[in-house]
């Protein structure tokens, strides 16, 4: 049982919330992620920790909603219990003083998982520049978070409502055009975006690395669902990564395997909005 | 009360059955297949042990079970009496006299063996331990003892190694604390046996009642992560490692991540720890599909294709490299399989996954095989045969060939030693490993292998632990 401490709306459909979960909050580290279930017959949802508070006990969780679960977690309120909370998971992220520039590419809900890895980076003492893009300004998520925790912050909108017109990698594309002084990057969005910013990225010869979101059941290792094919090998994110090279990622077969229980999915989420409706 | 009858009666009178579901009808459901004994029943089977001393039976169950003189209170209607017997040694009876592999064990012990009737121990002991949680009976209280009171366990792993530990420690009244990875304890006896072999509400009855005796079940625990098994060792006096065997293997064929292709423990553990069985009621999905080849032979093949059958396949295949004989299973799990029509498809190896335009799977390349030579373990060594390629069409592929090690604990364990497979280096008697303060068995030391050798592991290492503690 893990106590919802706060809950706040960040757009139509992008939740934030501090869960209450003290030993979780202490050990976790930046890359990793929990597993939690809202109720007992609830399936297992793998989240990114965007934060973590080891003074106060709590982490942040920021999270789209895209179907049933995620629908009805954001139906939960400030004081509810979680059925079931489980973390941190995952390698943490490689991190260290580099020579030269660090770049954080955030897609959307991607802009979470990037956070606290740009956190700690700029802790540690690099020069961070972010790129965060997403669909239209609405959607754009952690700004101050971001601007806290960056050197540089470049906003990018699909629309142009907000920052510059288009998409991230485009973006990256022209940074990269004029600064030749960078050691690395991470770029984290849905896998299409990824898959793009990591070619964009490699045309300059920058290394990535990408955190991937296949569909994961016990996030331990114990069962495969989550396997992803890296560098020609299968890996099993939750416990190989969710971090891997971006160059090496197969991201169609990522994509493909996303959309296994597309149909179950839809006949869920109807269900369950009717019955809310009813 | 009934009474005992005469030797020459006992050798004349049969084996009792046990009903189960007739076959066309429990492929609907996910009900027990065995319906269990009635009063009479058990009576009836009970009347025929020989009552033993020594009881040949005993030494052949690795959790001691005082076997006779449960079976005698059975006679006497004794429910009582015979569940306080079974539960001095035994904490898991509901889910051993289900389980267990008899054959092997105590009823491949028993005297009455070589008659080719063996009493029904497993049967009895079920009978036991559903007529004690029927009548909602208490264990006998664990002793308090302020020798060990004050003394500190940890276990990692909740299922029946790590249980039958902390049940014998909690007993001698050690402070214990289990830490488990999932959201369940049980482990595999909770997200790998099925429900119709293993109701899911049995094994949360007898871990309840585990938790009742004073013992600290922290699940969503994963021990690597939160904490390492090194600060365990620093935290407690003693650390047993029960994590299990739960990495599955891949053949590394091609197409084996398409959409359809499944781990067995990931089919089984949406279906049973998630209970995609009752999607949407629950919201785990899991493909039905309507033609299923299920790779492999041992128990957690007919595991998984028996659930298969039972989400709706019409085709329900099990893919072997060598013939009936050679196969791994159980007797019964194979007889079971067969009455539910499930099609096996012997001496024949997958080779290929084959999948259509949206990456979903569609067939099965396979090639045929032949026994050559016996190989090391004296089985005979299956060959391909060349040309005799074919293919199956199935949409859903699942992958029963063994569990590795997981990593996670092992990683975080410094100076207690693993072998090459990554399993933990430990005393067949005592489950000592390199490590003073470490424990370890199961799964993790013996590879996949079964529950009661698990619960034997947990009793042995926790009367080590004792010894060593106390000395
Ligand atoms: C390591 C990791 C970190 C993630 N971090 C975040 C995050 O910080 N914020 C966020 O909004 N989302 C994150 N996700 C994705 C999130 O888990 C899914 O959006 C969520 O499980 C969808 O559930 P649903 O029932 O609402 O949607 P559904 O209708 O069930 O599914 C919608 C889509 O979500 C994906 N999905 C479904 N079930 C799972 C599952 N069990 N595991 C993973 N993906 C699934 C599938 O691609 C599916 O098509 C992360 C996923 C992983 C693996
Ligand atoms: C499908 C299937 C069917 C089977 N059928 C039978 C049968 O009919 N009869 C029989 O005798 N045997 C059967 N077996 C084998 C039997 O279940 C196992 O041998 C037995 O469960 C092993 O017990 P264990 O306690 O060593 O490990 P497990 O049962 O695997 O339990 C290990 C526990 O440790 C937890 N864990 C793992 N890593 C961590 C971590 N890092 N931190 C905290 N916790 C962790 C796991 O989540 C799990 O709960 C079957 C196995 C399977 C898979
Ligand atoms: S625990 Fe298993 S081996 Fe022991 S008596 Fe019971 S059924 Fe037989
Ligand atoms: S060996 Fe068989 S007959 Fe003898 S006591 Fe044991 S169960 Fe009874
Ligand atoms: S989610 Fe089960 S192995 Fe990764």
């Amino acid at each position: 049982m893990a106590k919802i401490l706060k809950k706040e709306q960040w757009s139509e459909s992008i939740f934030s919330m501090l869960i209450e979960a003290n030993e979780v909050a202490k050990a976790a580290q930046p890359g990793q992620f929990i597993i939690l279930i809202t109720q007992e017959s609830g399936e297992r949802i793998p989240l990114t920790i965007a934060d973590a508070s080891p003074e106060e006990g709590w982490v942040q969780i920021v999270f789209q909603v895209v179907g049933k679960s995620t629908y009805e977690l954001s139906l939960m309120n400030e004081g509810d219990n979680l059925y079931s909370f489980v973390g941190p998971l995952g390698i943490p992220s490689e991190l260290e003083k580099f020579d030269g520039k660090v770049i954080m590419v955030g897609g959307g809900i991607g802009i979470a998982p990037i956070h606290p890895i740009a956190k700690k980076l700029k802790e540690m003492g690099n020069h961070v520049v972010s790129i965060i893009g997403a669909k239209t300004s609405d959607l754009l998520i952690m700004k101050d978070k971001m601007e806290k925790a960056s050197t540089e912050l470049i906003i990018a909108t699909d629309d142009g409502s907000e920052g510059t017109k288009g998409f991230v990698n485009q973006v990256l594309e022209n940074y990269l055009e004029k600064e030749k002084n960078v050691s690395q990057s991470w770029i984290i969005g849905p896998p299409i975006m990824m898959k793009f910013t990591v070619q964009s990225a490699l045309k300059y010869g920058v290394k990535t690395f990408v955190s991937l979101n296949p569909i994961m059941v016990d996030g331990t290792g114990m069962c495969g669902a989550c396997r992803v094919t890296v560098g020609g090998k299968t890996k099993f994110a939750c416990v190989d990564g969710p971090e891997f090279d971006g160059a090496l990622v197969d991201f169609d077969e990522l994509m493909s395997r996303q959309r296994q229980y597309v149909e179950e999915e839809k006949e869920a989420y109807h269900m369950c909005l009717n019955e809310r409706r009813a | 009360m009934a009474e005992r009858i005469k030797p020459a009666e006992k050798f004349k009178r049969e084996r009792t059955p046990m009903k189960e579901q007739a076959p066309l009808e429990r492929i609907k459901n996910f009900k027990e297949v065995p319906l269990g004994y009635t009063l009479e029943d058990a009576i009836a089977e009970a009347q025929r042990c020989l009552q033993c001393n020594p009881a040949a039976c005993i030494a052949g169950c690795p959790a001691d079970v005082r076997i006779p003189q449960f079976i005698d209170k059975v006679i006497d209607e004794d429910i009582e009496g015979a569940f306080l017997e079974i539960k001095k040694t035994n904490a898991l009876p509901a889910v051993c006299g289900r389980v267990c592999p008899q054959e092997d064990q105590c009823e491949g012990a028993c005297v009455m063996e070589k008659k080719g009737k063996p009493i029904a121990i497993g049967r009895l002991e079920r009978f036991v331990a559903d007529k004690a949680r029927e009548l909602n009976l208490k264990d006998a209280e664990p002793t308090r003892n302020a020798n060990t009171a004050n003394k500190k366990i940890a276990i990692v792993g909740a299922g029946p190694a790590g249980l039958a530990c902390a049940a014998d420690l909690v007993k001698l009244g050690y402070d214990v604390t289990i830490f488990e990875a999932l959201h369940k304890a049980g482990g595999v006896l909770i997200y790998g046996i099925p429900e119709f072999r293993l109701p899911k509400s049995i094994v949360g009855y007898e871990v309840e009642k585990i938790r009742e005796m004073g013992v600290k079940i922290y699940t969503d625990y994963v021990i690597g992560y939160v904490k390492k098994v090194d600060d365990l060792v620093e935290e407690y006096d003693a650390v047993f490692l029960a994590n299990g065997a739960g990495a599955p293997s891949f053949f590394g064929i091609p197409g084996e991540n398409l959409k359809g292709v499944y781990s067995a423990s990931e089919y089984l553990t949406r279906s049973n720890l998630m209970r995609a069985f009752d999607f949407p009621k629950y919201d785990t999905p899991i493909t039905k599909g309507k033609k299923v080849a299920v790779v492999g032979g041992g128990n957690v093949a007919m595991d998984a294709v028996r659930t298969a059958k039972r989400l709706g396949a019409d085709d329900a295949i099990i893919v072997y490299r060598r013939s009936r004989t050679e196969m791994p299973a159980r007797a019964e799990e194979i007889e079971h399989a067969e009455a539910e029509g499930i099609q096996f498809e012997l001496l024949t190896n997958p080779v290929k996954v084959i999948g259509d335009e949206n990456g979903n799977v569609k067939a099965l390349e396979c090639v045929k095989m032949e026994l050559g030579e016996p190989d090391e373990s004296g089985r005979r060594r299956p060959k391909e045969i060349p040309g005799s390629n074919f293919t199956l069409d199935v949409d859903v592929v699942i992958i029963a060939i063994g569990q590795n090690a997981n990593p996670i604990v092992a990683r975080s364990a410094t100076g207690v030693e693993t072998n090459k497979w990554g399993y933990f280096v430990a005393d067949e008697e005592t489950g000592k490993t390199t490590h003073p303060k470490v424990w370890a068995g199961g799964d993790i030391v013996t590879g996949a292998a079964t529950v009661i050798l698990a619960v034997g592991a947990g009793k042995k290492a926790a009367k080590s632990i004792h010894e060593t503690l106390s000395s």
